[in-house]
This record gives structure tokens, sequence and C-alpha cells, in this order.
């Protein structure tokens, strides 16, 4: 069952949101709205889910409404229509009461610029959740103790945000939202203030801690490449309407629209490619059966200047090249083993096209793209750099 | 024809807005007496007795009291101890002692009603747009209204005395607490507001824990801009027979005698660094220091 499931979720900002909904159903865009009614849409009908110890990266540029959206869920901004399921209870029906209970247990936020207390010391800072619990002062000491032990603050407990640096200072941040041991994460832009070495670091913080501690985490970010690099599925944004929602490979190498595809257009694709992606159907020939004549007949064909040989049940075996046919046919040798080369150039499916990229390059023959002993592609120079300049993906085999 | 036209002015009758006013002032007076008495009774001779308390303590003590608290206060210096012991020995010299005592008492209460009332208001106006547009122009003519003004309607509730000079200046000094403890309050950043929220503060741990800790040196301003203010009017309120050092002020002036005038004039401008010195000082926070 998913943590959070959001049904057209919808906020308008404005004076006629009625009105403006209307327009909305009947298919009207964002701008015409704001021409006939003044109301801005700030989230279109939003609808997606995010399931238990998954990080759902939630990203578009600036306007797009994902703060707004992140804000939605928790009710920070009140919805204008749709449905929010927290854990199955609907929270968009909830009284204020019930809402703050379900803030203080199951939802906490980070935020973009801290939002520290700056007149609370960093354990201060890391106990308020719990304190407006009404939890007793020793208790609550020890979690948030232990919450900023776990983001690696244990020795700042007495200092002052204003004393720690920027990644630091998020640091307290988290563990402020890590100490109610919340079942879910909000984070809005949480790392996009820090400079790049240091929001670097923090994602495979993040990503480390999760491997821990298995959090719902919904992240907003407006970077292509945090997105993908965090991201279980990622879902896309743009004027208050979700665009695609997918894997980062899925949102890659399968773009929805236009939008969405001029936005991936500029992301390093070696990170996030895998062999998978970019491997061809292999020719091969059957070391059972077929013999040196076979081979060179075939590599003829197909204009290559080694095969792949494999047996019936496409176990890879080696390959051998046109030299070692030819001379092979000449001197009369039958068997394929005695001409067979072994030192294959191996690459699993998931391996990056970094990886493959350095292996490419040294290698006289195709890469073999090897999945339980059995071949099940190759890659050739030439598809590792269509791939990286964005185009002639494989997708028969993804 | 022309004059005609241009005397359209002096058709109009004049609006009877003075008599009204006293009409409705005697009303209150009338009406509030069950207020104004026991006030009149029993918090006069208050204000009396504490002034009077004031000036049995040897002023030696007191010149002693006030260093220290300066010495500490400061950050451990001595340029507002140091100040304030030569400035006090100065007073006591010229026998302005027992003036000092009972202006001293008068800004204190003073001052301390108006952050009690002021600082409550203030919050509601941060919390409310609609009180915001209310109380505003209240504050405006609070503060434009020439402080003479304040001194007729009090000095019929509370004949003359201590008691109108304080509730003559209360009035007078309240604005500035109320405009920046709503000011403090709505200056809070977003950010803040949103995060004591989502993580289920209720609206008072919000107040306490998050808006009024934030607000604190803009409302510390405020007060320090009351306490001046209602100095200044302690001094006015002389002329309605407040006592102290503007009572000393006034009567020189009465008597075109200018050294006099000028030594209560000093008495008063050394009291009033004193204690916005002490003011500011308390109004530095936690984070700073360390």
């Amino acid at each position: 069952m998913p943590v959070i499931k959001v049904e057209k979720l919808t906020k308008v900002f404005g004076k006629r949101p009625k009105e403006a909904l209307k327009l909305l159903e009947e298919g009207y865009s964002k701008d015409e709205i704001l021409k006939k009614t003044g109301n801005t849409v700030g989230v279109n009908r939003a609808t997606f889910e995010v399931n238990e110890g998954e990080i759902f990266v939630i990203m578009g540029l600036s306007g797009s409404g994902k703060s707004t959206l992140i804000r939605l869920i928790n009710r920070l901004i009140e919805p204008t229509s749709g449905n929010i399921f927290v854990d199955g209870k609907n929270l968009s029906k909830m009284s204020k009461e019930e809402l703050r209970q379900i803030r203080r247990e199951k939802l906490s936020m980070v935020f973009q610029r801290f939002a520290l207390f700056p007149f609370r010391t960093v354990l201060e800072n890391a106990e308020y959740g719990l304190e407006i619990q009404g939890m007793d002062k020793e208790e609550r000491k020890k979690k948030a103790k232990d919450a900023l032990e776990l983001v690696g603050l244990g020795g700042y407990i007495d200092q002052y945000p204003s004393q720690l640096s920027g990644g630091m200072q998020q640091r307290v941040g988290l563990a402020r939202a890590l100490a109610n041991d919340p079942e879910v994460l909000l984070m809005d832009e949480a790392f996009s203030a820090l400079d790049p070495l240091i929001r670097k670091e923090m994602q495979d913080e993040l990503l480390d801690l999760q491997e821990r501690m298995k959090k719902t985490i919904l992240f907003i970010t407006h970077d292509l490449d945090e997105a993908l690099r965090i991201g279980d599925r990622i879902a896309l944004m743009k004027d208050g309407s979700i665009v695609q929602i997918g894997t980062p490979e899925e949102i890659l190498v399968n773009p929805a629209n236009e939008y969405v595809e001029k936005f991936v257009e500029d992301v390093d694709r070696s990170k996030v490619l895998t062999a998978e992606h970019i491997m061809k159907r292999p020719e091969t020939i059957n070391i059972e059966k077929h013999g040196p004549g076979v081979a060179l007949e075939r590599m003829r064909e197909e204009g290559l200047s080694s095969i792949y040989v494999v047996d019936r049940q496409r176990n890879l075996k080696g390959y051998i090249t046109a030299d070692a046919a030819l001379d092979a046919k000449k001197k009369g040798i039958k068997d394929l083993t005695e001409i067979l080369s072994t030192d294959v150039p191996q690459v699993s499916l998931d391996t990056s096209m970094q990886e493959i990229f350095n292996l490419i390059h040294d290698s006289p023959v195709p890469v073999a793209v090897v999945e339980g002993g059995k071949l099940r592609g190759i890659i050739i120079r030439g598809s590792v750099i269509a791939a990286l300049a964005g185009s002639e993906v494989n997708l028969e085999n993804a | 024809m022309l004059d005609q036209v241009l005397n359209i002015l002096d058709r109009i009758p004049k609006i009877p807005i003075a008599n009204p006013v006293s009409d409705f002032t005697d009303w209150i007076e009338e009406t509030f007496s069950f207020f104004f008495e026991p006030v009149k009774e029993h918090f006069g001779p208050f204000l009396e007795d504490v002034s009077g308390l004031l000036q049995q303590i040897p002023p030696l003590i007191v010149m002693i009291i006030v260093a220290v608290l300066a010495f500490f206060l400061t950050g451990k210096r001595f340029g507002l101890a140091t100040f304030s012991v030569i400035g006090l020995i100065f007073i006591y010299n010229q026998e302005l002692w027992p003036q000092l005592m009972d202006t001293f008492t008068l800004v204190v209460v003073s001052s301390f009603f108006a952050v009690i009332i002021g600082i409550p208001v203030g919050i509601v106006m941060s919390k409310s747009n609609i009180v915001q547009n209310m109380v505003t122009p209240i504050l405006d003519l609070m503060q434009t209204m020439p402080a003479f003004v304040y001194l007729i309607p009090t000095a019929a509730f509370f004949s003359i005395g201590m008691l109108p000079g304080v509730f003559a200046s209360l009035i007078f000094a309240m604005p500035p607490t109320i405009r920046l403890t709503n000011l403090g309050i709505r200056q809070v950043s977003v950010e803040l507001v949103e995060a004591s929220e989502a993580f289920g503060s209720t609206f008072y741990q919000r107040l306490f824990k998050v808006e009024l800790p934030m607000a604190k040196k803009t409302i510390m301003a405020g007060i320090n801009q009351t306490v001046m203010l209602s100095l200044s009017m302690v001094v006015i309120a002389s002329m309605i027979g407040a006592p102290g050092l503007g009572r000393e002020v006034i009567r020189s002036l009465q008597r075109a005698d200018v050294g006099t005038g000028f030594v209560a004039g000093m008495g008063i401008v050394i009291l009033a660094i004193i204690i916005d010195r002490f003011t500011q000082n308390l109004n530095r926070q936690k984070g700073e220091n360390a």
C-alpha cells in the first residue's frame, strides 16, 4: 500500500477559485485561466502515489508549482480541491487537531533555507518537534542527541546555528526532522542552498541514511542531476501539472513529451544509461554446429572483423577474428575451439556507460554484455557515442 | 455675486465637535466613576508610597545597585556604571534626589502598564489584518495629538497629582510597543513559521516558542521607545501637578529662572540616558554574546 496517495490535488491562488477550477476541468490552460479570472493555478490536478521506503522526487523549474505541491501535502497551504491520503487517512478532510497529530507523528519537513531557530542551540533545535509534543526533557534530549549523532553533529550540540556552515545547518534541519521518527520526510529543495561539493556530499549521506532507515521520502528539487541521483522515481512538473512519472531511466530514455525531452537534453547521460540501453543484438555462430567457413561467411555478410561464439544455450564461449578464421580455413582446421580467443571484454546489463567507455576504448572487439554466462548483446563504439549524443537508444532491449 | 460664491465656505455652520467631546468626557467621568474612584483611592496613594519607599533608601546604596547592574548588563564594562554614578551624584548634589525618585516611579509604573497592555494588543494586531487596520489610525492619533491634550481629561478623571501623570503618559507612550510588537511578529520569516507549523505546533506554541523569541529584538526596541516617551510625558504631566523633575522645570519657567531650569533639565537628561542605555543593553540576545 502506498504511504502517500494524492488524488487530483489542485491549488488555485486568487479570489475566485471555484470558477478557475471549473475552467481547469474544461481544459483551459494556466495562462488562459489567469487572463479570464485573474487567478493563478499553483498545482493542477496532481495525482501520484509514493510507496513505502521510496525516495520520490518531484522535479520542476521555479514556478512549476513543486514547492506549492509539497506544502499541500502537509497542508501548510490549504488545497482548493483533491485528496491527500497518508497511511490511508484523508488529510484534506481532517480537523485542525487531527492534522496536528499527523504532522507530529507522521510527516516531518526539511526546508530549503534550513529554517532553524536562531535563538535555540543545535540540540534545542533538534528537540523542537518532540518538545511541542510535550515529551519530558530527558527523553527528548536523548532522542535529539541520537538524531544529531546520526547526521554526524554529535559534537556540536551546544552551538548556535549561526556558528555552523550551511551544510552543517542543513544537517541540523535533517536531525530535527528525524528526531520525531516520522514515517515520511518532506524535503523542500533541501540541498539547493548548498554549494555543489557539499550538495553532493549531502546527497550521498541521504542515500546512506536511507539505506539504514528506510523512510518514505518526498524530495523536491529543480536540479535534474540531483533528481536522477537520489530518486527511485521522479515526477516532472510543468505549469502546475505533473508531466511524467517514472524511474530516472524511463524519463531519460523515454521522455513523455517535448518538454521532458528538452529538460533531459543536457543531462550527463553517461551516469544514467547502462549497457542494457545501448547494446545491440549480437551476430553469433554456434560452436557446436559451425566451423571457420560459416564464421567467415557470416562476417563477410555483416561486414564484421570478428564474431562472438556461443553454444546452444547461448553461453558465451569467446570470439574469433576474421584473420584467425581465414588462417584456419587454409590449414583445414574444422574445430573452432582451436582458434577461439577467450579474453572477452565483458560487462553486465547494469554496467554504467562511464565504465563501458573506458573498456571499449582499449578493446579490439565489441564489448560483450553477459548475464548469467549468457550473451545478451554487444556494444560497439558507435552506439556508445550515439547514446552519449542523446540519440539511437535501443529500447527493445530495455 | 462673486462675493457670494467665495463666501460659500462661511455659509456652512460650524460643526459642533468640541462640545460633544467635552460632554462625552463628562459622561465617561460619571458613568465610569465606579472605576475611577477606586483607582483614585487606592492606586494614587500606592504610587506615592512607592516613591516614598524609594526615597527611604540611602542614595549611596541606590548608586551602588545601579553601578553593579550597569556593570554586568553591559558585559562587564565600566562605561555605563561610571556615567551612572557620576550622573546620580550630580543630581544628589543639586538636591534633586526626591524629585528624581518621583520621576523614576512615574516612568517605571507608566511604562510597565504600557508594555503590559501594549504587547498583547500588538500580538492581536499581528494576527488579524482587520484589527491592524482598525488600530493603526488610533495609534497615529495617539502619537500625533499634542501631549498636552491628554492632560485635560485625565485631570478630570483622576484630579491632579501622580495618578493622572501616569495615565497620560501611559496613553502617550504605548503606541511604539504596540506597533513594534506587531511589526516584529509579522517580520518573522515565512519558513520559520512554516517550520513550527509543519512540526505540529499549536497557536500558542508557535507564538511563544517561535514568534515572540524571534520578535524579541524588535519588541525591545519598542519598549525602549515607550520608556523614553513616558519620560518625556512625565515631564509634561507636571502641568497637572505630577511631582518630580518636571515640576522644577515648570516652576522655573513660571519664574523665568534659567539656572534652576537648566539644572533640573540636566537631571532629566541624565535619567534619560541611564534608562535608555539600560533598556538597550537588555536587548542583547543569547546568540550574540557567545
